[in-house]
This record gives structure tokens, sequence and C-alpha cells, in this order.
């Protein structure tokens, strides 16, 4: 039975290989039905799995050795899957919502040429994404972590003669590879220090270590080099925004709803390790919180709707990694959950928007479409309601423990969190707002076309509407009377950790009063949107006419792109240029030109000995003799 | 005893070793190729007795066999160096062996 | 026996293609070559029942101590096979070409595979020094004859560098020679006379040994000769020396230089690991700025043996059985992308990246099959490069986790070059000369479509392949231990 996992990720691979090569002789349908069912299914495998799980809570784990794939002297890393509380939590999510997401897909990518391509480069990332979150070893997890980046590679050059687009894809691949490098690096340690890159192995093993050893806060830092790049956290986040490139439905499923968590899964799995290195959980929190505020300061001023979103969720990341810093693994595995839900509801909303206006992107240039597109302004609101974290919607549960366990954990962290939570509910009403509220400012022809998205489009909208709604109360506090399912469920995956690292529970009136006090701050924050915005009507300057210096700055995000390109990308180029006229072709070759020609020019002084006097060559003739005697007697 | 042991074989080896210096010098200093020719022969001839000296000296037949050999060679070392002197001459009207500095680089 | 015929069959193979017409030519020496893969395919299943059947010694010259003595290990067969497996599909690539004097062009490639396969199994100093400068004349005319304009200065330069490189080698041997017992070049010997020499004696036969191999991979900074080399070279050449021949040197310093002088070796450990990790660096950053495809690959195929010489040189497990693999590997991915190069060659008459463009619109089985090969070379997991790549970098990091982290920028400076490249190559737009570029013909789609099946079945199950190395590995990893 437990061999069985393997089914999982294995028929979203099947789906990606018909759809792959055979693809163009499949009609668009049948294309489109093969890479949904190839997900759904796997989808219901899911299900079965994780109910399985929770109604036999005595099986802790289910892992099935499938083959040798890499073994080399002692070193071995057999092709093994694992099922425990995690991985079967993060498989929904990556099926379920990859699922909505597929349908959705047939919808939105109908009139395109490449529609099997297309599904089958969604079913490739499927595949490696649940390889990374079920293999039972680091190693199984690099393969999936590496996969999933070049489908996203894929995906975001996807309209690959735009060359602009290629190269948002090029740059997202090479900056997850700095990132897989530091993972990588983390791998070899890990197999230095436990002699396995097993999960089981590693983690018995490093009970067995104190507190604080350098060798552990190494490897966690080095993972956490490779979580930086993958989850798009400061300093490596600038791939996510420029991989808005890609079609929206791409953008909801990996780089909101799937990919980029692997970094927080990649923590979440090594918790033990992470707990044992409180100086490596600062660095994660410390990264996490700055990177939430950062993203949360650039969306304020970008006009781009899925800029403004891609920002949100680089800033959403962030709190997931200030959860993890502070130790409490769960909470950051629910915001996976429910931020996978409404991220992925208003990526493929603002899908429905683009769609409906023919492609344009500028919000500037809508505004007032909440008559023609109802849906999709009802489950944009949903959306935006959530995520700002107003009870009783999803994104209020999950953010609220983490700023709870913040709070327990540093103030200053907490208050920044803060501050970063009222940003994110100012931005995403502002665009809410300026969609939907108000006159319709793009062209004549545009508002002639608006149109509601078809069925295929709006049915997985309401679902995930339904998730974001519902989807905070499987881990409803215990001060609001619940009893946090979520919690009992990860517990065999945590427990340990989290007894270490959250000993301080904050009590019962202190977290009503922050509660209080945050929904105090959300609804002024959302009153001076509503203010600004539908009020006084007042609608972002086009960008030549951007006047305030602080605007300008955050505009363009903080001109972080430009500080790589002049610092890292063009020096190494430079270099690299000089280096071949200079020293590759002027310095060794020239070396090894130099010893050729040095044996002509030594042959060319050698022959003026050849003066032709025959009476020269006779005397040379009888010093040679003499001193050949006088050295052989020697 | 023999009659050519009569001289001590010092003798033999400080002429013979004087006879080869005339010869180096010869073909050292000299520039009409006659006479280098000819102080090679001197040279060859300082071997030889040298050669025909021990021979006697030690009773051993081999060293005069090597003198008849030297002699053979030298014999035909004249033929043919002569014959070259004969063409040079010809040719540039002097022996001077300065003369014949075309074999350079 | 079977080695010895695996030698020679090649050698009557070239003398039949020689004096056939010029229009059968490449037909015949394909044949041939087949011929060739399937003797090589017995071998393989002798050496699963016993290796001792692969083994052939007999005295040649007996007063000299130098005998024809031929074995394969795992560590020679894989080498044998890579060869085997490559030269059909080399031949196969030239079929859209027309050479002049045909017959002479592949009678050369099938000598030049005479010559690679009796380097790899030579257990013998002097035969081994002579299959390896046999191996340098096929090469040299293949280059010099059919090569492109700048080719007579560059082949002399690539001719002159590596034999002044292996008359150093030969010179380390003779002095090994001298100190056998019973002075004679066997394998075994001299390994013997090599341990009984001092730590200083074995730092100077060591770094004689050193410069032909370093010469022939080639590690930086011996390396200038190549790049000029790989991009003037005929493509049929260009595949051979990259994709078999570099593999020489590596062989060459896993059989011949370490084992036998393991003191000397451990004593230039560190500069030796520098340099090739350098190498690395090196080559990826200047194929970075590479415009002309060819010599692109020919960096990036620098620094992908810096990797690997510095995984041999970590000589444990896992660097010498992911050198195995990789050498594998690059020999496969190289022999692709070269091949690559040449279709886009052949068809836009330029190599140059920025003149190019957008034939992924236009040729969509070349661009998805261009992909994997570049995925292969870009060591992504699931393709064989990783595979290597992951275990040569495990055995760095076992040397010093610094060098550990320098080698491993290969990950991400391989990614900016290959992207960039196939960006540039097969993104975008299409312009004027790649407006017409038809997709593969059946020729071409016969040889990639079996590298790119390597590429896949090698990196998700890489087992059969380390098996066959893994006992000759740990033996030799054993030898080393003993000695120092």
């Amino acid at each position: 039975m437990s061999r069985l996992i393997f089914l999982i990720p294995l028929l979203p691979l099947i789906g990606a290989i018909i759809n792959g090569f055979w693809g163009k002789k499949l009609s668009k349908g049948l294309s489109g039905l093969i890479g949904c069912l190839a997900v759904g299914l796997s989808f219901g495998l899911a299900v079965y799995a994780f109910f399985h799980l929770k109604t036999h809570p005595e099986i802790e784990t289910i892992s099935y050795v499938y083959f040798d794939w890499i073994k080399a002297g002692k070193f071995s890393a057999p092709f093994s899957l694992l099922l425990d509380p995690l991985s079967s939590l993060f498989l929904l999510i990556i099926t379920g919502v990859g699922f909505l997401i597929h349908i959705y897909s047939t919808g939105y990518m109908h009139d395109d040429e490449g529609f099997h391509k297309f599904f089958a480069y969604l079913n490739l990332f499927v595949f490696f994404m649940l390889l990374l979150v079920l293999g039972s070893n680091y190693l199984i997890m690099f393969v999936g972590w590496e996969g999933v980046g070049l489908c996203s590679y894929l995906l975001i050059g996807y309209w690959f003669k735009n060359i602009d687009y290629s190269s948002a894809a090029k740059k997202a691949f090479v900056m997850n590879r700095i990132g897989d490098l530091g993972f990588l690096l983390g791998v070899f340690l890990i197999y230095i220090t436990f002699g396995s890159v097993s999960y089981g192995v590693v983690f018995e093993q490093a009970k067995s270590f104190t507190s604080d050893e350098g060798v552990i806060t190494c490897i966690a830092l080095l993972l956490f080099v490779g979580a930086v790049g993958k989850s798009a956290q400061l300093p490596l986040y600038t791939w996510l925004p420029d991989a808005m490139a890609g079609p929206t439905p791409v953008s909801a499923l990996i780089h909101a709803a799937t990919m980029v968590t692997a970094g927080i899964y990649m923590v979440a799995r090594s918790n033990i390790i992470y707990t044992l290195s409180p100086t490596a959980l600062s660095v994660v929190a410390v990264i996490g919180i700055a990177t939430a505020l950062f993203a949360a300061i650039i969306g304020l001023a970008q006009n781009d709707i899925k800029k403004v979103l891609a920002y949100s969720t680089v800033s959403q990341l962030g709190y997931m990694f200030l959860a993890l810093g502070v130790g409490a693994y769960t909470s950051a595995v629910f915001h996976v959950a429910t931020h996978a839900f409404f991220k992925a509801l208003l990526f493929l909303a603002a899908g429905s928007v683009i769609h409906a206006m023919s492609g344009e992107q500028d919000i500037r240039k809508m505004g007032g479409l909440k008559k023609a597109l109802p849906v999709t302004f009802w489950v944009f609101v949903i959306g935006t309601v959530a995520i700002a974290g107003i009870p009783p919607f999803a994104g209020f549960f999950s953010k609220d423990e983490i700023l709870a366990h913040a709070f327990a954990s540093n103030k200053i962290y907490w208050l920044f969190a803060l501050i970063g939570s009222l940003i994110t509910a100012f931005y995403m009403f502002r665009l809410l707002f300026l969609t939907f509220y108000g006159k319709f400012r793009g062209t004549h022809e545009q508002e002639h076309h608006l149109h509601e998205s078809p069925k295929s489009m709006t049915i997985p909208l309401i679902v995930l509407a339904i998730l974001s709604t519902i989807g905070g109360f499987m881990g409803l506090p215990e001060i609001l009377g619940g009893s946090h399912a979520l919690k009992q469920f990860l517990e065999p995956v945590f427990a340990n950790s989290e007894l270490n690292m959250l000993p301080h529970h904050i009590s019962h009136s202190t977290e009503y009063i922050l509660i209080g006090l945050t929904l105090l701050c959300l609804a002024v924050v959302i009153w001076v949107a509503y203010n600004q915005y539908v009020r006084k009507k007042d609608v972002p300057p086009a960008d030549a006419l951007i006047v305030s210096p602080v605007h300008k700055v955050v505009y363009n995000k903080f001109f972080i792109d430009e500080l790589y390109a002049n610092v890292i990308t063009k020096p190494l180029n430079w270099l690299s240029e000089k280096t071949d006229k200079y020293f590759e072709n002027g310095f060794i070759d020239g070396i090894v030109n130099f010893t050729g020609r040095s044996v002509v020019g030594g042959s060319r002084l050698m022959r003026l000995a050849q003066q032709g006097n025959v009476g020269f060559y006779v005397f040379a003739m009888v010093i040679g003799i003499i001193l050949i005697f006088f050295f052989t007697s020697l | 005893m023999n009659i050519f042991q009569v001289i001590p074989l010092n003798h033999y080896i400080f002429l013979s070793a004087l006879l080869f210096c005339i010869g180096v010098t010869g073909v050292l200093f000299r520039r009409n190729a006659i006479i280098i020719f000819m102080s090679i022969e001197l040279m060859l001839n300082a071997v030889n007795l040298m050669l025909a000296a021990f021979s006697t000296y030690l009773a051993d037949g081999a060293g005069q066999v090597f003198v008849f050999f030297i002699m053979v060679v030298a014999a035909a070392e004249v033929a043919v160096g002569l014959a070259i002197l004969m063409m040079i001459y010809r040719n540039t009207n002097s022996t001077d062996i300065n003369v014949l500095n075309k074999l350079k680089w | 026996m079977l080695t010895a015929l695996l030698i020679f069959w090649p050698l009557v193979a070239g003398f039949l293609v020689l004096f056939s017409s010029n229009e059968n030519a490449r037909k015949t020496a394909f044949a041939c070559a087949i011929l060739e893969l399937l003797i090589a395919a017995g071998a393989v299943f002798a050496f699963r029942q016993n290796p001792e059947l692969l083994s052939l010694d007999r005295w040649w010259i007996q007063s000299f101590g130098i005998s024809f003595n031929i074995a394969m290990d795992g560590i020679s067969l894989l080498l044998v096979l890579l060869t085997v497996v490559l030269i059909p599909l080399i031949i196969l690539s030239t079929f859209d070409h027309s050479y002049k004097n045909a017959a002479a062009f592949y009678a050369l490639i099938l000598f030049m595979e005479m010559a690679l396969v009796g380097v790899f199994v030579a257990m013998d100093g002097f035969l081994f020094y002579i299959f390896w400068e046999l191996a340098l004349i096929p090469i040299y005319f293949i280059c010099l004859l059919w090569g492109g304009k700048d080719r007579v200065r560059i082949t002399f330069k690539f001719f002159l560098y590596t034999l002044v490189g292996s008359l150093f080698m030969l010179v380390g041997f003779i002095y090994l020679y001298l100190h056998t017992p019973g002075r004679s070049f066997n394998l075994a010997d001299l390994y013997a006379a090599g341990a009984s020499l001092s730590a200083v004696e074995q730092s100077w036969v060591f770094w004689s040994i050193f410069i032909a191999f370093a010469i022939k991979m080639p590690v930086f900074p011996f390396h200038t000769w190549q790049p000029a080399t790989y991009a003037e070279s005929p493509n049929a050449g260009t595949m051979l020396l990259a994709g078999i021949m570099l593999k020489m040197g590596l062989y060459g310093v896993i059989r011949w230089l370490i084992p036998v002088v393991p003191a000397g070796a451990a004593e230039w450990l560190d500069v030796i690991m520098v340099l090739c990790i350098i190498g690395v660096v090196y080559g990826s950053c200047l194929a970075i700025i590479q415009k002309d495809f060819r010599k692109l690959i020919a960096y990036s195929s620098i620094a992908h043996v810096g990797l690997i010489a510095a995984g041999i040189f970590t000589w444990n497990a896992q660097g010498l059985q992911g050198a195995m693999i990789q050498m594998v590997s690059h020999g496969i991915n190289v022999v692709g992308l070269f091949f690559i190069a040449d279709i886009i060659t052949r068809r836009t008459n330029t190599r140059m990246i920025p003149e190019l463009g957008g034939i992924r619109s236009v040729a969509p089985v070349f661009a998805t099959l261009f992909m994997i090969v570049m995925l292969g070379a870009v060591a992504l997991p699931f393709t064989n490069g990783f595979v290597g790549e992951f275990l040569l970098l495990t055995g760095v990091y076992q040397y010093h986790a610094v060098a550990a982290g320098f080698a491993g920028l290969t990950m991400i400076l391989a990614a900016v070059y290959m992207f960039r490249s196939y960006q540039g190559v097969m993104l975008g737009e299409t312009k004027s000369v790649t407006r017409a570029f038809a997709d593969l013909n059946f020729n071409e789609k016969a040889v990639l479509i079996p590298i790119v099946i390597m590429v896949i079945v090698i990196g998700v199950y890489p087992k059969p392949i380390l098996d066959i190395s893994a006992p000759a590995v740990e033996k030799l990893v054993s030898i080393y231990q003993m000695a120092n």
C-alpha cells in the first residue's frame, strides 16, 4: 500500500508527458482534460492519504524506498518518498489549489496556440512540486527544488517571442540558482556531519547536538540561503515581481500558492535543526520581517495589478519566515495554507480582470469594473479582506497567530509586523478601489469589450473565495473557542521543536487587547484608503509626473534592480571581457606564444655562430676537444 | 732487446706530442688551405709514430695494423682533399680559407 | 581477446573505409562503428561474468620489458563505452556535410577510435604512450585538412603544445622505468617503482607526467590552445576532441598519475586544486561573454573539466565516482551541444549569438532537444549532468568547504551562460538569418534523440554506470590510502 505514494507525483508527470509529446495531435478540450484530470486524480489520492493519516494517528509517517538513485562509497541517496502530516498538508494545497488553477487555465489560455504545451509545463511543475514535498531525503527535495525552478523558467518565459519575458525567466532561474548553491552546500555539510541525507537519520542524530553548535548553525543558514532564493526574500527577491511576465494562472500557482512556499516547507521540515540554532532562527526572523516590511512599502506605489500582488506575496512570505524565526512552525504552515487560498484567488481574479481588459494590467487605466465583472469583484473583495486580516476571513486567523507569537518572542518584531500588515491592508484596498470603483479610465474599445469571464474561470474563483472565507477555521485558536485542529494534526512533526521554542505563552487578556488594537488600526487604514481613492477619486500620476523624490524611489522599487545590475552584473561582464582580452589572450596565451617564439628567436641567435669561416670552425673544434678531454679527466 | 728500444719510450712520446702540437698550431693559425692540409697530415703522422712506438714496446702488432689503416685513410683523404682544393683554387684563384665563408646563416 | 578486437577492428575498418569510394565512405564507416559498438556490448557481458576475460598480456619488446598488456576494469570499460557510443553518433552527425576526400576523413575517425580505445585499455606504460601519441595524428590531420580559415596556425599550435607535454610524460615514465627492479613498463611495476621513490623525486615525476595530462584536459592555465582549436576544427573533429580526447587526460590522472606517485600528488594537492577551481570559475566567466557559440561551449568545457579534475584529485569515492560519471555525461552533452552549434551554423552561416534569435518559433523540436541537452549541461537534477556534478562537489567538499563553495559557482555561472545563449539563439522574434530555419531532419534527429535519451536516463537511473566503475574506484582509493 505504502509504495503507491509514488502515484501522487506520477500522475501529473504522465499528464505532462502526454501533453508534451502528443499534445499537438490532441484537441484543446482533450489536452485540457488530461491536464486537469492528472492533477485532479492526484488530488483525490492526496485527500485519501490525508484522511488515512488523520484517522490513523498512530501511523506517523509512511515511507517507501524505490531504488538507489545516487550511491558512491558511503554516500547513498535512495529515491524514496515519505508521507507525514506536514507533507500531506502540502500535498492537499498543491494538488487542490493546483487543480482549481488548471481548470481556470482551460478558460484563461483558451485562445493560446501553445495550449497543450502550457498544460504540459503546468503538470510538470506539479510533478516536481509534489516530489519536493514528498521526498524523504534532502536530495530528492533538491530535485523537486530545482525542477520547480525549471518549470518556473519555462512558464515565466512562456511567451518566448518577447525577449523581456525570457529575460525575466532567466533572471528567476539564475537568482534561484544562487540560493540553490547555498542549499546544496547545506546538503553537503549535512552529509559530512550526519553521514546521511535522509530526514530520519539526520533528525535522529541531530538530537545529540547541543543548542547553537557551529555546525548546526552553518547547516541551518546554508539551507536558509536556498529558502531565500526560492521564497524570494531579501536580498534575492527581485526575480519574483519580474516573474509576473508569465501567464496569470502561472503567477497564481507557482509564484503565489506553491513554489515560493517551498522555502517555508524546507525550514519547517528541518525544524529540528533550526530549533537547535537560535542564531539561525533569529536570522530567519530578521530577514522575514525586513522583507515583509520592505516589499509592503514597494507595493504601496506600484500601478501594475500583478506587480502589487507580487510584492504582496513577497511580503506575506516574509511573515511566514517571521513565524518560522520565532519558532511558530505551525503558524507558518497555517499561513502558507490560507495564503495559498487568498493569494491564488487574488491572482486569478486579477487574471479575470486582465482577461476582460484585453491584456491591460495598469490600474490607472481601470476603474469602475464593479458592474461589468460582478463575480470577479466580489471574489476580489473577499480576497482583499482575507489578506488584510479582517475576521472571520482566513487571513485573520493565521496572521493574528503570527503576530501573537511575534509579540511573545520580541516586541520589536511585533511592532514591525503590525506596521507591515497595516501597509498591506492599505495597498490592497487601494488596488481594490482603483480597479473596481470610480469611473472607467481605459480606452473606448476596452470599455466596449468588458465582459465577465466564462464559467471555467469563475467557478474556481468561487471555490477559492469560499476557502478564503472559511479556511481560517482549521486553525481556530483556543481563545476564540477553537481547538486548533491544524496544530493537533501537525503535532507529530513539530512537537519537540515547538515545546522548546514557545515556552512563554502570553495571557488571554493580552491577546484580546492585541487583536482589538490590530483591528482598530486596520479600520483606520481602510478608511484612509477609502477616503483617498473612492471619495477623493485620487488616481496615481503617470510615470513622468511623479515629483516627490520619496515617491519616485519607492515607485522604482528602491532602485534595487539597478543596484544589482551596476554592482554585480556589469562589473562581472566588464571584468570577464577585460580578462578575455588582456589576461587570457594577452598574458596566458602570450606566455605560450612567447615560448614558441623564444625557440625561434633563440635559434636565430644561435645560427649567427655559423659565420662560415673555416678557421673559426676548426678553432671551435679544437677548443671543444680540449674541453672534452678536460672534463672527462676530472 | 729490439733495436727500436734503444731510444727510450719517453722520447717517442715527446716527439710525437711535439709534432702533434705543431700540426694543431698549423691548422689553427695558417690560412692557406694547403698548409692546413699538410698540418693535418703531420698530426696523423704524429699519431702513427706513437702507435708504432707503443706497438713495439708492448710487443703487440695491433698498433702497427692501425698505422696501416691510418695511412690508407690518409691517402684516400689526400686524394679527395686535394681534388677539393683544386676546385677551390679554380673557383676563387686562391687557397685562402677565409674566402670560403659562403656556408653561413 | 575481445579487448584486442576492440582495438584492432577500427584499424581494419579504417583501411576498409580508406579504400572504399568517397560516396560510400560514410555509410561504411558508420556500419563499422556500429559493429565496434556491438563488440563493446559483448565486452560488457564478458565483464559482467569475469573481468579477467578482457585482459591480454603478451611480450612485445621483451628485451626492454615492454609488453602488449591490455585489460579492462570498470574505469576503462566506461570510457571505452563512451568512445564506441559517441563515434557512431559523430559519424552520423556528419551525414549532412559533404567533405572532400571523404574516405580519408572517415578513415581517420576510425583510426582515432583505435587509438582512443587503446589509450583506455593499455596497462603497460610504453603501450599507453604509443596509443596516446597515436591519437594525436588522426585528429591533427582532421583539423588541418578539413578545418576553418585559420586552421594551419591553430592546428600547429595545438599539435606542438600537446606533443611537448607528452614528451615530459615520456621522460617521467622512463625515469620510473629505470627504477623498476626488473626493468619493466608494466603498470604494477611502475606503481611499485613510484612508491619506492622519495617524496622529492615523486614530486618531479608528478609534474613531468601531470603537464602532459593538464595540457590534454586542459586545466587552467594550460588551456589556451583549446578554444581556438574547437572553433576552427571541423565539427566532427571538435566532437572527438571535446567528447572523448580530453577524457584521455582525466583518465591518465586516474590511472597513470596519482596511483603512480601518490606522495608527489599529495604534496602538490593544494596547488592543483587551486588551479582546477580557478579553471572552473575562469572558464565559466569567459564563457559568459563569448559571442561565438562554439567558443562558449569550449570555455564551458574548461569549467566542467576543471571540476572533474578537482574531483579526481580529492581521491575519495564520491569525487572519483563523480568524475567517472561526469566524464561520460560531459562527453554526451558536449557532443550534443557542438552538434547543435553545427546545425545552427549550417543553416544560418553564422555562429555568432547576437546575429541569431527566434529559432524556437520556427523549429520547436529542435528547441526542445536543445533545451534538454542544455539542462544536462547546467546540471539540473534528473539529467546526467547533475549526478556527476553533485558527486564531484561532494568529493570537493570533503577536501575543503570553501573549495566546494567556489567550485559550486559553476552552478550559477553555467545557468547564466547557457540560458543567456539559449535566449540569444532560440528566443525572441525571428531575424533575417533564422526566418527560414528548417526543423530537424531525420539524420539530425537520429543523433540528437539518442543523446537526449541518454541525458535523461543517466540522470534518473545512474546506478548501472555507477556500478560498473564502483569496484575499480574502491580499489584505487585503497591503494592511495595505503601509500600515504
